[in-house]
């Protein structure tokens, strides 16, 4: 576990750069998290998804599979890997400042 | 007279039932097992068989033979599981019962018609699986004639039983072509969903090593979108396109349909479960072992023998009325056979990652983790004996149920 700094704040992350303590995110870190995943910009659709799989961690515990995502955020699995390019889940789990997604074992 | 039911009686079902049928009371408790197949199939050799090394007759055995004698055998398909009236209904004869303790071990199936084209044109044609007995047998019949092309091998999407199986496949098919003297005639992809050849970071990175040196391209984070049979291309959501004269697919794996059906799945419908004490998160009368839930272990039948102990402990604590322990720590151990007569160990849980070092076995190791080896191939070869004779029995392995660190270079 190491520590490092996005926008301005100290967060832990771990050793893939995941953040592993949701409750140090904010928006600003997001978009910085999103810069390092190639995203320059992120819009209100952008958003939307982040924000489900914020809501959807905090009920569960961990982040949603791509599967969660396309069902509960109501996006189409050919819009989501427009919006998060290749791996859309993990993608969006680092950029949502949870872990990784557990489908991923 | 108090009932325990098993549903489904693969590994994880066939095991629990020997377990306990040695720990119930036959006069208080009758154990009753449902599965839909009189056939027992041993998974892990379907891989050897598009190669030649394994037949039918290896991975087949009769159910009854490795269920002890107490335990009551039913075979038919599951209607409906009513977990709020702890209740199951069956097709045949449309038979209830009622149950005191239920454990699933409905077990994780392929869906190729979840990809868009996958069954439409090509299917068992030039497109095969090798997760059934049946695509590893249509497959084994293309490769006896195959003069060589383009092979394609691409998982769907995560999670799938045995992860590492699509390596093995590769590797051993690497090997294959060599014998046969077409391997310069053959171009090998992998194309994964994952950002390497594996899961786990260490792992990954030395398995994709090893894809490298044997001439294995390697395709990371392609997601199928559909295949296109007329242009015999796979196409990714981000619009990449592989082509491909053989395709051999990983379907999507989801769990039984009847745990769809009955409201107790997630999204994939696998049970949601405490991932150390593996009873459910809804009904504290059931448990689930093996592939059927949704704990986020490899669906391997090395993990279902680890979740064995914890499972049985905990229903025995249930009955008396004591919390079950959160001892299951997600353990896996693989053999995974890299061609050439070599194999190579991974072992790791939920926190550690496969590391390299030794795994020391009484009586037989040690074998070397991470690292090719022709010890590990001839381990990987000796655990079919060793699955039907004593894995399956619930006899005693020697090894532990958790993880150990001793023997690997953290």
């Amino acid at each position: 576990m190491t520590t490092r700094e996005i926008a301005g704040k100290t967060v832990e992350v771990n050793e893939e750069g995941f953040m592993t303590d949701p409750s140090q995110w904010d928006k600003e870190i997001a978009v910085e998290l999103a810069k390092e995943e190639g995203i320059p910009e992120l819009t209100p659709a952008h958003w939307k998804i982040i924000e489900f799989c914020r809501q959807s961690a905090a009920k569960t515990g961990a982040a949603p599979t791509l599967r969660n995502i396309t069902i509960g955020a109501g996006v189409s699995t050919k819009e989501l890997f427009a919006l998060f390019p290749k791996g859309p889940a993990k993608k969006v789990a680092r950029i949502s400042g949870l872990g990784k997604p557990e489908g991923c074992v | 007279m108090k009932t325990f039911l098993i549903l489904g009686a693969g590994t994880g079902g066939t095991m629990v039932a020997n377990k306990m049928a040695q720990h119930l009371d036959p006069r208080e408790w009758r154990i009753i097992i449902v599965d839909r197949d009189e056939n027992h199939y041993y998974q892990p050799g379907f891989l050897f068989i598009p190669f030649g090394i394994y037949s039918t007759a290896d991975v087949i055995k009769p159910k009854r033979n490795f269920l002890p004698p107490q335990v009551e055998v039913i075979f038919s398909d599951i209607e409906l599981i009513e977990p709020d009236e702890n209740r199951v209904r069956l097709v045949k004869g449309e038979r209830v019962i009622h149950y005191d303790y239920l454990v699933i071990a409905t077990g994780a199936h392929l869906k190729p018609e979840e990809t868009p084209g996958l069954v439409d044109g090509g299917w068992y044609k030039n497109i095969f699986d090798f997760y059934t007995l049946e695509g590893a047998s249509a497959l084994s019949r293309a490769f006896k004639f195959w003069k060589g092309g383009r092979m394609v091998v691409n998982v769907v999407e995560m999670p799938i039983k045995c992860p590492v199986a699509p390596l093995e496949f590769l590797f051993l098919a690497d090997w294959f072509f060599h014998e046969r003297g077409i391997r310069d005639k053959v171009d090998i992809t992998f194309a994964t969903p994952l950002p390497g050849a594996f899961t786990k970071p260490r792992a990954s990175s030395i398995l994709g090593n090893i894809l490298a040196e044997k001439n294995i391209h390697l395709e990371p984070e392609f997601n199928i979108m559909e295949v296109d049979n007329d242009k015999q291309v796979i196409r990714s959501y981000d619009e990449r396109e592989i082509e491909y004269d053989l395709l051999v697919t990983i379907p999507t794996n989801m769990g039984a349909d009847v745990i769809g059906r009955s409201g107790m799945g997630d999204e994939l419908q696998f049970v949601p479960v405490n991932k150390h004490t593996l009873q459910s998160n809804q009904w504290e009368n059931v448990w689930v072992i093996g592939d059927a839930s949704n704990a986020p272990a490899s669906k391997a039948g090395s993990v279902a023998h680890f979740m064995l102990d914890v499972l049985v402990e905990n229903i025995l604590r249930h009955m008396e009325g004591l919390e079950p322990q959160p001892k299951f720590d997600g353990h896996a151990n693989c053999f995974i056979e890299s061609g050439f007569e070599k194999g190579i160990l991974i072992d790791f849980n939920y926190e550690v990652e496969p590391l390299p070092g030794k795994f020391p076995l009484p009586g037989f190791g040690p074998f070397s983790l991470l690292k090719e080896s022709a010890v590990n191939h001839w381990g990987k070869m000796m655990f079919r004996w060793i699955y039907w004779n004593m894995l399956l029995k619930g006899e005693e392995m020697p090894f532990e149920s958790q993880m150990t660190m001793a023997g690997k270079w953290a």
